[in-house]
Parts: structure tokens; C-alpha cells; sequence
């Protein structure tokens, strides 16, 4: 069957060969014809694919802007525009929301400074802590160390509300129900047992006779931490912060139990989540709010996107 | 333990090396030991016991944990209350659904970012906007955008597709949606929530589907390739095993994380219209009605059936898959 005339046809390419005369294999033609469709279409589809995601997860951040720069008035009379006339475009709607409510705005700004302050907080907090476990974990061979991770899954098993209504009980006991501080040791923990794991994962590379050089010449465990493991992974302590910040700047649930009550404590996410119900305030000055919200997480992500991704899966790639 | 503690005085003898290191071991993780049993291990515990006692807000104070009144009345309240059935539905369907989608899509994604083009970088850290945003502002995004009388998605669909009037896609329980003349009825604010959470949670599956296929040995698929397979029984037969494992591992963490989710239907529809899952139940009680314990109790019947469905799944599934 398999003449050298068939293998030149074949290897000749894409074009279907009508010609009778040519002994062809049929299954042989199909075949490579079914590669070809394949291929073409696979590759069309692949960037329709690509255009429908960039367009779905972008469009309502594009929205989110333009809505923060028209008026109230323009939008109810046009909510299908797409762009806004530069004529059309005010700042009115930020300066609204970030002035304090003593002079007629929103006060995001204090808002801002909670988030903000909450934020690095629990980002020192979380470290000092993870960063000793995880060393502990990665280097010291001790009693309970395997049992220590399999614990710290298990955390991730139950829903946050679980744990809404004891901590919302005992803080309220002690005192720390409306502080920061009471959402800043949550953050913690529930932040901690996956930092360990992205800080486990770097300190495990890092060499270990460096360490035993370091012991032999007399320093302490934690002055081995400190100079020789801390400055060597500092990579991933930059992607482990990243990721506490981003999740603190928007967590919504324990803020909303804690400090509910309480406006001046407000983080921006609590802040955007209770007025969304109002009538009074205009649903451009909302937008510009959520604006506020959404820039410092979008532009720390873009500025440190891949540190965060290698960070969070690193291990990932053995399955 | 006892042996190894060191007395200022007299040291009696040093302990050996492995000692030293299990105990440095241990202080060194302490703090982390202190803070997630505080903050996570007794709340989980405390729920428990709350979950059986009579007991109010008001009146958490005063009860302890061993003059309280020890009762199942919590459980019976819970599990016969109106409603509790449809919210448990609605949650399974939101857990199945949307983490099927969430994966679905996370896979085409990588998929279709796998190999190098200009401007990839970007378009990889775009697509996992949805999931690094803050919640609060992009449920906020949505509800505008699908708002009847502001939104962007119902101008567009009157104006330019002929939509009939605009939907009320976050306060609809049922419309209906007419397909080839026939009117069929589509629980519209349901089925809103599983695409926003399709759309949040996509970037998650996606970003570990593509960490797994970049590290996937080119060999195989190259060998198929010359074997004359052609890329659709390639992706069948070659690639889409070998992801066998991370999408397995996808679906149970997207399915439990869903399961408990709480923010996104809260903030989108307040668990009206047909949305009512468990979790917002739970919330419910506690501020609604002040009702600790049916609080508790709801919370611990979820992490019931969650054990239940993956006890179902590791049995059923995750066994076969490991058989070669």
C-alpha cells in the first residue's frame, strides 16, 4: 500500500486532492485533512476565546470608571453610553466621596486610613508569626510537624460564618468588638496557615549549609533567621505580604459584624457595602467610591502580578 | 517532655540534639499554635457546644458552659424551619453549578493563554482581575450594571436586542425566557448569582490549571503529534489526563469554599429572590432574630453535609482516579 508516490502526496500538504488517478489511503487523507480543519479553527477560536475573556473580566472595571465620571442626571438619561463626552466628565462625584461627612460627603477618606491601617497591620502581624512557623516547619524536625499541616487544613474546612458567631461573642466579652485590633488578629488567622505554606515552600530552597556555617560560627536560631534565611527569601515575604494586604483591604464579613455599628471605624469595603443601599447618595458617587476601593489592589496586583502568582502555586506544577 | 525541662541550678544533664530542636521547633511555632486555637479551633469547638444549648444573644453572657440547658431544640427549630429545604437546594445548586462553570471556564482560559503570544503577560494578570478585586466593589459593579432602570446590560438589551422590557436580574425569582416560541421558566436571579460567581472565581481554576500546564513535558504531546494525532485527541487523550489531578483538587476546594461562600450572594441579592443559601441563613438568625443557637446549629448542619458530600466524593471518585 505504501508507495513513495502516497508519502509525497501526503507530505504535500493541505490542499484536498480531488484527482482520481492517485492511489491515496483514504483513511491516511482524512486524517491529515481533520488535522488541518482542526488546526485552522482551533486557532481562530483560540483568539475569539482570548477576546471574550480580556472583554468579560475587563468591562466592569471599565465601567466602573466610566460611571465614577458622569453625573447622576446624564446617567439616568443615557444608561446605555458607552464612553463619556469630555465635556460630560466631573470629578464632582470623588471629591463628594472622599470629603467627611461634616462637610456633606461620604468621609472615605477616614475610611481609607482604617483600610489602610488594618491592612499593614495584619500584613506585620501575620509575618511575625508565620515566619517563625514556617521556618519551624521547613527546617526543625519536631514532634506534631506533619499533624501541624494537616490542622492547618482543616481550618479551611469550615465557613467563615462559623466562626462569625463565637468571635462575635468573645470579642464582644473582652472588649474588642468595634476595634481594629479584633478584625487585625482575625485577618491573622485566617490568613496564617496559608503564608506558612508559601514561606515553607521558599525556605526549604534555601541552602542549609548555609545555616549550619552560620551555627558553627555561634550565632542563635533566630539570629539565623534573621541574617541569613530572612534576606534570602525575601521574594517570598514580599509575595506573602501582597497577598494578606489584598486580602484584609477586602475582606467584608468580619468587618461588617465588628464594627457595623460604628462609622468612624469603617473600612472602605464596609463603608462602599452600607451605603450601596442608600437612596440619598447618588449612584455615581457610589461608583467613584468603589473606585477608591478597587485602585490599590489593582495597582499593587499589576505592579507585583507575577512575585504574587509564583508565590501562591508555587508546588502547584507537581499536581 | 518532663525530662527534657532545664532547672536554672543544677543542670542535670543537656539534652540531646533532637531535643533541642523539637523544642525550638515548638517555640518557634507556638505563636502560630496561639492563634489559630484561639481565633479559629475554640470558635469551631465553642459553636459546637452552642449549637446545643438554649440561648440568645441576650442572654450569652450570663450562660457558662456548665449551668446552660443542654437541648436539641436547636437542630429541631432549624431543620423544620420554612424554608430550609429550598435554601439547601438552592446551595447545592449554586455549589455544583458554579463551581463547574468556574472550573469549565478556567480551563478553556488556560488553555487558550498556554503557548506565548504578544501581550500575553497582560492578558494573563487581566483575567485574574475578577478574583483579586474587592468583593464589595464588584458585586456593587454588577448590581448597577444589571439594574433595571440604570444599567448598562438593560439599555443595551432594549434598545438594541428587542428585549420586550428590561429584567430585574438580581429581584426576579422566575422568568421566563421565550426559546423558539416556548416560554420557559428560569430562575433569573439564581442563575445571576452562578455566573457572577463563575465570573469571580475562574481566575482561581485557571491560574493552577495553566501552573500545571506549563510544567507538563512537551515529549508526550510531541510524540502523539508525529504519531498523527490530531490537537483535539491530543488535548482528549494526552493533556487532559495528566490534569486529571489539579482539577480534581480544584473542585473539591472551589466546591467547599462555594458551599460556605457568604459575600457574594449576600452583597448581590441579600439572599432574596430565590437566593437564599445556607450561609445567609446562618448570618439571619444571629443579627435578624438574635438566635445564637439556630445559628450555630445551621452552621454546624453545613459543615455536616459538606463532611457527607466529600466523604461521598473521596469514596466514590478520588479512589478511581488513582487507580492507573
Amino acid at each position: 500500500m505504501t508507495t513513495p508516490e502516497v508519502r509525497t502526496e501526503t507530505a504535500g500538504g493541505a490542499e484536498r486532492e480531488l484527482a482520481p488517478p492517485r492511489p491515496v489511503t483514504p483513511r491516511r487523507a482524512r486524517r491529515l485533512s481533520r488535522e488541518v480543519v482542526e488546526t485552522r479553527v482551533l486557532g481562530v477560536l483560540k483568539w475569539v476565546m482570548i477576546a471574550f475573556f480580556v472583554a468579560v473580566t475587563l468591562f466592569p472595571f471599565y465601567y466602573m470608571v466610566l460611571l465614577s465620571l458622569r453625573t447622576v442626571e446624564n446617567l439616568a438619561l443615557e444608561p446605555g453610553l458607552l464612553w463619556v463626552s469630555l465635556k460630560e466628565v466631573t470629578f464632582d462625584t470623588y471629591r463628594n466621596v472622599l470629603r467627611s461627612t461634616d462637610d456633606g460627603g461620604q468621609g472615605f477618606l477616614l475610611f481609607l486610613r482604617n483600610s489602610g491601617l488594618v491592612a499593614l497591620s495584619s500584613v506585620v502581624v501575620t509575618l511575625l508569626v508565620s515566619i517563625l512557623g514556617a521556618y519551624a516547619i521547613s527546617r526543625l524536625e519536631f514532634f506534631g510537624r506533619r499533624q501541624v499541616h494537616a490542622l492547618f487544613l482543616a481550618v479551611y474546612l469550615f465557613p467563615a460564618i462559623l466562626l462569625a458567631i463565637p468571635l462575635f461573642v468573645f470579642f464582644t466579652r473582652i472588649g474588642l468588638r468595634g476595634s481594629l485590633l479584633g478584625l487585625v488578629l482575625v485577618y491573622a488567622s485566617q490568613t496564617v496557615p496559608v503564608t506558612i505554606h508559601m514561606l515553607r515552600n521558599y525556605f526549604e530552597t534555601v541552602p542549609k549549609s548555609l545555616e549550619e556555617a552560620a551555627a558553627v560560627d555561634g550565632y542563635s536560631r533566630l539570629q539565623i533567621i534573621r541574617r541569613i534565611s530572612l534576606p534570602l527569601a525575601k521574594p517570598a515575604i514580599m509575595a506573602t505580604s501582597l497577598f494578606v494586604f489584598m486580602i484584609a483591604w477586602n475582606e467584608f464579613l468580619f468587618a461588617l459584624l465588628f464594627l457595623v455599628d460604628r462609622r468612624e471605624r469603617w473600612t472602605v469595603s464596609l463603608g462602599l457595602s452600607q451605603l450601596a443601599g442608600s437612596i440619598e447618595i447618588p449612584t455615581t458617587v457610589l461608583m467613584a467610591g468603589a473606585v477608591i476601593l478597587t485602585l490599590p489592589i489593582v495597582v499593587l496586583f499589576f505592579l507585583t502580578e507575577r512575585l504574587l502568582v509564583e508565590g501562591l502555586t508555587s508546588g502547584a506544577e507537581k499536581g | 517532655m518532663a525530662t527534657v525541662d532545664v532547672q536554672p541550678s543544677g543542670r542535670r544533664r543537656r539534652p540531646t540534639l533532637r531535643q533541642q530542636e523539637n523544642r525550638a521547633g515548638l517555640a518557634l511555632l507556638s505563636p502560630t499554635l496561639v492563634v489559630v486555637l484561639v481565633l479559629v479551633v475554640l470558635p469551631i469547638l465553642w459553636t459546637t457546644v452552642l449549637a446545643f444549648q438554649r440561648i440568645r444573644l441576650s442572654t450569652i453572657r450570663r450562660v457558662g458552659l456548665f449551668d446552660a440547658e443542654y437541648t436539641l431544640r436547636n437542630f429541631q427549630t432549624v431543620l423544620t424551619s420554612r424554608g430550609f429545604l429550598d435554601a439547601l437546594k438552592t446551595t447545592l445548586i449554586y455549589s455544583v453549578v458554579g463551581t463547574t462553570l468556574a472550573i469549565g471556564l478556567g480551563l478553556v482560559a488556560a488553555l487558550v493563554v498556554r503557548s506565548p503570544f504578544r501581550g500575553r503577560t497582560l492578558v494573563r494578570a487581566s483575567m485574574l482581575l475578577p478574583y483579586v478585586a474587592p468583593i464589595v466593589a464588584v458585586a456593587f459593579v454588577w448590581q448597577i450594571m444589571l439594574n433595571p432602570e440604570l444599567g448598562v446590560v438593560n439599555a443595551i438589551g432594549t434598545d438594541l436586542l428587542g428585549w420586550d422590557e428590561a429584567v430585574p436580574f438580581l429581584t426576579e425569582r422566575t422568568g421566563t425566557l421565550s426559546l423558539f416560541g416556548f416560554g420557559l421558566g428560569v430562575p433569573t436571579a439564581l442563575l445571576t448569582v452562578i455566573l457572577f460567581q463563575a465570573w469571580r472565581y475562574f481566575p482561581f481554576a485557571f491560574l493552577f490549571i495553566l501552573a500545571r500546564l506549563q510544567a507538563l513535558p512537551a515529549e508526550l504531546d510531541e510524540a502523539a503529534r508525529v504519531d498523527g494525532a490530531t490537537p483535539l485527541q491530543r488535548f482528549w487523550h494526552i493533556t487532559l489526563p495528566q490534569l486529571k489531578g489539579v482539577i480534581a483538587l480544584l473542585a473539591v476546594l472551589r466546591f467547599i469554599w462555594t458551599f460556605n461562600e457568604f459575600d457574594d450572594i449576600f452583597l448581590l441579592t441579600g439572599g432574596g429572590a430565590g437566593t437564599e443559601v445556607l450561609s445567609v441563613r446562618v448570618f439571619r438568625y444571629l443579627t435578624g432574630r438574635n438566635d445564637v443557637g439556630a445559628s450555630a446549629a445551621t452552621s454546624l448542619v453545613m459543615a455536616a453535609i459538606l463532611a457527607v458530600v466529600l466523604l461521598f466524593y473521596f469514596r466514590y471518585f478520588a479512589r478511581r482516579e488513582e487507580a492507573p
